[in-house]
């Protein structure tokens, strides 16, 4: 599969702070891939070396298998980097026909993105007359312009409005269903989960895992139980081999599986030995608590 | 190099306060033709300002060259102010991303200045050749056609002051720093020029040294012109003063503003790529 960008041995400091420390990972044709990590992990570092706004320490990264030099590579993507950047004093269409000159595409597109993102409207307005959640909306649609190979996006939805978060959502994901390839630093894991098919989580600038979301959520899940003969409970489930970690918490019983298993199965081993339940649910750890677990193994 | 131009034209000209300032500037480019207008009519006195002889070929590129370079501290705000406002929009950083190369962020600004520099140089021939084929005493093509390196060490003299400009406005980022910055430059090479005399060298050696500071060799290229109208002269002839100043364009005075140019483009390439945005 075709490389877009790959990153190898990374490393930016900032005085004696390693805002990115070694990273490596490589970004593939057609997949969503979602940079995870909470704030000043490194996200926004890492995509301010790859564009060309910040300078590496050591290490390298080259887009497209290294054949165009980053500024021309720069020019097949679209990026928006924390606040949208555009000229205050210039109306939506002045500032896309700039971004039109700077990336080499005739101005005949601006229509179309404008009306994707819901700004045709205003497309005469001056910029600075925007709401923010309108900025980051036009900053998506001058991304899009040269009909990018990859979208980057980081924290497109800081500081909107719970509207303003659906409409950018909205238009991501009908983004990545056109076959785009994407790229997303976010610290909202539900954000991720959503969209991405692929994560890389960094803290402190490290990487912790890159790969498959799925492939990172790969476990049997876990069950959630209650019982007023509780001892006879976990005498059970420490005797039995499919399980794994039990955690007892104020009644609740939360264990986990090591092998496949459905709520009937364990209903009807429990009642052969006399123990009700008074509460079973089966349940999949969410990105959320995989993240937290990821983070907090490494802090210790 | 075109597409470099227009990218700072749409920036430039949708920016209204930018484009009233060109605007005014240009207009007062023309206006020196008002001098010409200059009249006193008081009973038998009559006073003409353009039959003095300011406006003979070839002194009138000298004169023109050098009173309209004044004008060039209008083009100085929009140049500092262009660049700065890269960096308080954060658009310098937007550029970057969206594709132009530091290379060619500098050189679309370089490009600006040279524009610049070119249409003042232009608009000045035109007014001052309108001018001086109303008003002057000579018109013979060879006459007309002489001296024209005056409009050369004015080209050369604005590249050079924008360059300085636009360094300031990469350097402090803010626009009225940078022109603060300006003036401050101005003074400090005022209080060179003291310390140097006072302390060090003797009245030629000062002026020397001098013409290798920026903003210094770039006033050494056009030297003032009123000391060589004739009615200067005679007055001076009368008190028994003899005012013997070399006028021309020396090449080694144009060689020091070229290279100042050139390392003022060249350090603000270098900052821009050293800096994290």
């Amino acid at each position: 599969m075709k490389n877009i960008l790959t990153v190898n041995q990374l490393t930016k400091k900032f005085g004696y702070l390693t805002a990115v420390d070694n990273l490596s990972f490589s970004i593939e044709k057609g997949n969503v891939y979602g940079i995870l990590g909470p704030n000043g992990s490194g996200k926004s570092t890492t995509l301010g070396i790859v564009l060309n706004v910040v300078n590496s320490t050591s290490g390298s990264f080259s887009w497209f298998d290294g054949n165009t030099s980053t500024h021309n590579a720069l020019k097949k993507v679209g990026a928006i980097i924390e606040r949208p950047n555009f000229y205050p004093y210039m109306t939506a269409l002045e500032n896309l026909r700039l971004v039109c000159k700077i990336k080499e595409v005739p101005f005949s597109r601006i229509n179309d993105k404008l009306e994707l993102v819901g700004l045709l409207d205003r497309k005469d307005s001056k910029f600075k007359t925007y709401s923010l959640g309108m900025k980051q909306r036009l900053a998506i649609a001058s991304a899009l312009l040269n009909d990018p190979e990859i979208l980057i996006l980081d924290e497109p939805t800081n500081g909107l409005d719970p509207q303003g978060i659906h409409q950018i959502r909205e238009i991501i994901k009908k983004i990545a269903s056109e076959g785009t390839t994407i790229l997303l630093a976010s610290h909202l894991l539900d954000e991720v989960e959503k969209v991405c098919s692929h994560v890389v989580i960094l803290r402190k600038g490290k990487k912790l895992y890159s790969g498959r979301v799925d492939g990172m959520l790969a476990t049997y899940g876990f069950f959630e139980l209650k019982c007023a003969n509780e001892k006879a409970l976990l005498e059970f489930l420490k005797s039995h081999s499919g399980f794994g970690t039990i955690k007892s918490d104020n009644g609740l019983i939360t264990v986990f599986l090591e092998e496949e298993m459905n709520s009937e199965e364990l209903n009807a081993q429990l009642f052969k030995k006399n123990i009700v339940l008074s509460h079973l649910v089966k349940r999949r750890e969410s990105l959320e608590e995989k993240f937290l677990t990821l983070t907090e193994n490494q802090s210790n | 190099m075109k597409r470099l131009l227009q990218i700072e034209y749409i920036k430039l000209w949708n920016n209204r306060a930018s484009r009233v300032l060109i605007i005014a500037y240009f207009v007062l480019l023309t206006s020196i033709a008002l001098i010409a207008a200059i009249k006193f009519d008081i009973g038998p006195v009559k006073f003409h300002l353009a039959e003095q002889g300011i406006f003979n070929f070839p002194y009138i590129w000298h004169f023109n060259t050098f009173i309209t370079a004044f004008f060039k501290l209008f083009l100085a705000i929009v140049i500092v102010s262009m660049m700065a406002n890269e960096y308080s929009n954060k658009t310098i950083k937007q550029n970057l991303i969206d594709g132009l190369s530091k290379k060619e962020f500098i050189l679309s600004k370089f490009l600006t200045v040279i524009a610049f520099a070119v249409v003042s140089t232009i608009f000045v021939f035109v007014v001052s050749m309108v001018l001086g084929l109303i008003y002057s005493d000579y018109n013979e093509l060879s006459i007309i056609f002489s001296d024209l390196e005056f409009l050369l060490a004015f080209f050369i003299k604005l590249v050079g002051f924008f360059s300085f400009c636009l360094f300031l406005g990469i350097f402090v980022k803010r626009s009225a720093f940078a022109l603060g910055f300006l003036i401050l430059w101005q003074v400090f090479e005022g209080f060179a020029r003291g310390m140097l005399r006072w302390q060090f060298f003797d009245k030629d050696t000062t002026e020397i040294i001098m013409g290798f500071f920026p903003l210094n060799s770039m006033w050494n290229l056009i030297k003032e012109p009123f000391s060589r109208l004739s009615a200067v002269q005679s007055v001076a002839n009368q008190i028994g003063e003899e005012i013997a100043v070399n006028y021309h364009v020396h090449w080694y005075e144009v060689l020091i503003v070229v290279a100042w140019t050139g390392i003022f483009i060249y350090l603000s390439y270098a900052l821009l790529k050293k800096r994290d945005l």
